[in-house]
C-alpha cells in the first residue's frame, strides 16, 4: 500500500518540473524584452538597461535563471503582479476562495442532481423518463456554457428580474471576509438580507457551471448503474428477496459509485476551465476572471504565477483522487 | 480495449470482408436514431457551408444602416428580408450564421486532422520504443493534461498572438494528449499478439509494424475520440472568440458573434440567442454521431 502511494507520488516530480519549467519559460518566449516591457513607455539608457539585465538574472543561462525561479518557488516566492504590485500568491489566495465556493457550490447541484437521474435512468432503463434524462444528458454536454450563461441573464436577470448579474453580493453589504465563503461570512455578519443577497448572486454563476459536471455524471452513474444491476450479487439480493429500493438503494448504488466518484474528482480540470468562462461573464471575482484579466492586462508574473498554482491543483487532486480510488479499489493498487 | 480488437479478423482477411463489415456497422449505427439525425444534421451543415454563397440572403459584411437591431421575422417589427434580424452594426444575423457554418467546420477538421496525426505518431512511438522515448513523451502529456485545457489555449494564444490560425494551433496542441494515450494503450494492447509477432518474423519493419500492421486495429476508438474532439474544438474555439482571443470581428465566426453582442443582450436577445443556438446544435448533432459511433463499433456493449 505504501509503495502504490510512494509509486504515484513519484511520478508527480516530473510533472512538477515540466509544469514549473513551463510556466518559466512562459515569460521568456513571449514577443517583446522583459526589460523594454517593465520600462514602459518611459525610454532606457544602456548602462540601466545592462544593469537591469543583471540584477533580474536575465544575461545567465537559461538552464541557471529555471534554477533560481525553483529556488524562489521553494520560498513561496511567486513574483510580483506588474499592475496591483502585489505578491502573486498573496492575490491568488485572496481570489481563490470565490472560485473554491462557486465550484463547491456546482459541484453540489451537480451531485445531488446528477446521480438521482442517472439512477433513475439506469432503473427504468428504455422508458421515456430514461430517454428524457439522456436527452437532457447530451444537450447540457453539448452546451456552450458562455452562451447559456447569457441565456439564464436574458431569462432571469432581464425578463424575470429576479437574479443580479454581476458579482458576489450588494454593494450595500460590507463586511470582513473571516471564511472567503460569501454564504457563510454573510451569516456570520448578521447583517439583514445579506445572505439572501450573497445566494442570489451565487444562484445562476453556480447552474452554469455545474451544466456539464451535472451531464457527465449523470451519464456515467447511469452506465455504471447498468452495469452493477446485471451483476450476479444483485441478482442474489434480490432473489432473497430485499425490497427493489433497498437492493437499487445500498447494494447497486453502492458499487455503481465507485467509477463515478473518480469522475467527479477529473470534474476539477473541467470546473476551472468552466470557471474561466463563468467569472467572466458573472464579473465573479475569482481566479478564472483574474486569468483572464491578467492576460489582458498583459500582467504576465500574474499569468505565470496563476499558470502553475492552477496547475498544481489540478495535479494536486487528480492524485488525491487517484489515491482514494487505490484505497477504494484494491485491483487497482496491483496493477504495473 | 483490448477485448474489442480481439473479436476482429485477422487482418489477412479483412481486405475480403470489408464491405461486408461496413454493412455490418451501418446496420449498427442505423439502429441509433439519434446518430442518423445527427449525421443529416451535419450532411445538411456542410451543404450550408459549401453553398453558403448561394444560399446566404446577404452579405455577411453588408452593413445596412437603417436597419440596426432589427428584430426578427416572427416578433413584432421584423421583417422577411432579415429573418433573424440584424446585429448592432445591421448586419443580417441568419447570413452570418451561414457563412459561420464554414469556419466552426473548418476549426473542427483542421483541428481534428492535426491533433490526430501528431497525437497518433506520438502515441505509436511512445507505445512501441517504450523505454526512455516513451516515458519523456508521456510526462510530456502529462504536463499537458494537468492545464485546464482552454486556460492552457488562452495563454498559447496570448503568447502567439491573438487570431483564429493560432486558436486553432493552441486548441490542437490541447487536444492531442488524448490522442497520445489512447494510441500508445491500443499500442500496448495488440504489440505482443500473435498476429503482430506473425508480422515481426515474416520480416516486418518497424513503420510496417507501426502502420499497417497494429494502428488499422487500433481505429475504432481512434474514431470516437476525433468526433469528441470535433466537438470539443469547435466549443473551444468559439469560447476563445467570446473571449476575443479567438477570431477577430468582423468574422462572422458563432463565438466572436457572441462577444459582440454581449452588451445588447438586455436589448435584443435575437443577437446572442441565435449564434449559440447554432453552435449548441453543431455540438449536439457531432456528440450524438459520437455516441452512435460508439456504439457500433462495440455492439457488445450496446447490447449488455
Amino acid at each position: 500500500m505504501l509503495g502504490f502511494f510512494l509509486r504515484r507520488i513519484g511520478i508527480l516530480i516530473p510533472t512538477f518540473l515540466g509544469v514549473s519549467f513551463l510556466a518559466f519559460m512562459f515569460i521568456r518566449v513571449l514577443p517583446g524584452d522583459p526589460i523594454l516591457l517593465m520600462a514602459g513607455e518611459r525610454s532606457i539608457k544602456a548602462d540601466r538597461y545592462q544593469e537591469l539585465l543583471h540584477q533580474h538574472g536575465f544575461d545567465r543561462p537559461i538552464i541557471e535563471q529555471y534554477g533560481v525561479y525553483l529556488g524562489q518557488l521553494a520560498k513561496g516566492n511567486l513574483g510580483v503582479s506588474i499592475v496591483t504590485k502585489k505578491s502573486v500568491l498573496s492575490e491568488f489566495l485572496t481570489l481563490f476562495p470565490a472560485t473554491l465556493e462557486l465550484s463547491l457550490a456546482a459541484m453540489i447541484i451537480a451531485v445531488v442532481v446528477g446521480v438521482p437521474a442517472g439512477m433513475i435512468a439506469a432503473v427504468r432503463r428504455g422508458s421515456i423518463v430514461d430517454h428524457g434524462v439522456m436527452a437532457t444528458a447530451l444537450v447540457g454536454y453539448s452546451m456552450p456554457i458562455f452562451w447559456w450563461a447569457l441565456l439564464l441573464i436574458i431569462v432571469f436577470s432581464g425578463w424575470l428580474g429576479l437574479t443580479p448579474v454581476s458579482g458576489r453580493i450588494d454593494l450595500v453589504y460590507y463586511f470582513k471576509p473571516v471564511t472567503g465563503f460569501m454564504l457563510i461570512d454573510s451569516l456570520l455578519s448578521g447583517q439583514e438580507g445579506a445572505f439572501r443577497s450573497a445566494l442570489s448572486h451565487l444562484v445562476l454563476p453556480a447552474i452554469v457551471l455545474a451544466t456539464i459536471p451535472l451531464a457527465v455524471i449523470a451519464r456515467q452513474t447511469r452506465s455504471a448503474m447498468l452495469e452493477v444491476l446485471a451483476e450476479d450479487y444483485v441478482r442474489t439480493a434480490r432473489a432473497k428477496g430485499l425490497a427493489p429500493r433497498r437492493v437499487i438503494g445500498i447494494h447497486a448504488l453502492r458499487n455503481a459509485l465507485i467509477p463515478v466518484v473518480t469522475t467527479i474528482g477529473l470534474q476539477v480540470g473541467v470546473l476551472l476551465t468552466g470557471a474561466i468562462l463563468t467569472e467572466t461573464i458573472f464579473s465573479w471575482p475569482g481566479i478564472g476572471k483574474w486569468m483572464v484579466d491578467s492576460i489582458f492586462r498583459r500582467d504576465y508574473p500574474s499569468v505565470q504565477g496563476g499558470l502553475l498554482l492552477i496547475a498544481m491543483i489540478v495535479v494536486f487532486v487528480n492524485l488525491v483522487v487517484d489515491l482514494l480510488y487505490g484505497l477504494i479499489n484494491p485491483r487497482i493498487r496491483h496493477v504495473r | 480495449m483490448a477485448d474489442m480488437a480481439a473479436d476482429r479478423d485477422e487482418p489477412g482477411t479483412a481486405a475480403m470482408a470489408r464491405p461486408g463489415r461496413f454493412a455490418e456497422f451501418w446496420s449498427y449505427f442505423r439502429e441509433n436514431r439519434g446518430a442518423v439525425v445527427g449525421l443529416f444534421f451535419m450532411g445538411a451543415l456542410v451543404l450550408v457551408a459549401v453553398f453558403a454563397g448561394v444560399i446566404a440572403p446577404h452579405s455577411p459584411y453588408e452593413q445596412y444602416r437603417d436597419h440596426f437591431l432589427q428584430p426578427p421575422v416572427f416578433i413584432e417589427g421584423g421583417t422577411w428580408t432579415f429573418p433573424l434580424g440584424t446585429d448592432p452594426v445591421g448586419r443580417d444575423v441568419l447570413s452570418r450564421l451561414i457563412f459561420g457554418a464554414r469556419y466552426s467546420l473548418f476549426i473542427g477538421a483542421v483541428v481534428v486532422s492535426v491533433a490526430m496525426v501528431v497525437g497518433v505518431a506520438l502515441g505509436l512511438v511512445a507505445g512501441f520504443a517504450r523505454g526512455i522515448l516513451d516515458a519523456a513523451i508521456m510526462r510530456i502529456m502529462d504536463i499537458i493534461l494537468a492545464f485546464p485545457s482552454l486556460l492552457l489555449a488562452l495563454v498559447l494564444v496570448a503568447v502567439i498572438g491573438p487570431g483564429l490560425f493560432n486558436a486553432m494551433i493552441a486548441i490542437a496542441i490541447v487536444l492531442q494528449p488524448h490522442y497520445v494515450r489512447l494510441t500508445r494503450a491500443a499500442v500496448l494492447g495488440e504489440r505482443t499478439k500473435d498476429y503482430v509477432t506473425a508480422a515481426r518474423v515474416a520480416g516486418a519493419g518497424s513503420f510496417r509494424l507501426m502502420f499497417r500492421t497494429i494502428l488499422p486495429n487500433c481505429m475504432a476508438p481512434l474514431i470516437v475520440q476525433a468526433t469528441l474532439s470535433f466537438s470539443n474544438a469547435i466549443l473551444d474555439a468559439a469560447a476563445l472568440g467570446f473571449l476575443g482571443m479567438g477570431a477577430q470581428p468582423p468574422t462572422p465566426e458563432w463565438g466572436t458573434m457572441l462577444a459582440e453582442a454581449r452588451e445588447f443582450i438586455l436589448r435584443a436577445w435575437w443577437v446572442v440567442t441565435f449564434p449559440g443556438l447554432a453552435i449548441l446544435l453543431t455540438v449536439l448533432a457531432i456528440n450524438l454521431v459520437g455516441d452512435g459511433l460508439r456504439d457500433a463499433f462495440d455492439p457488445k456493449m450496446k447490447r449488455s
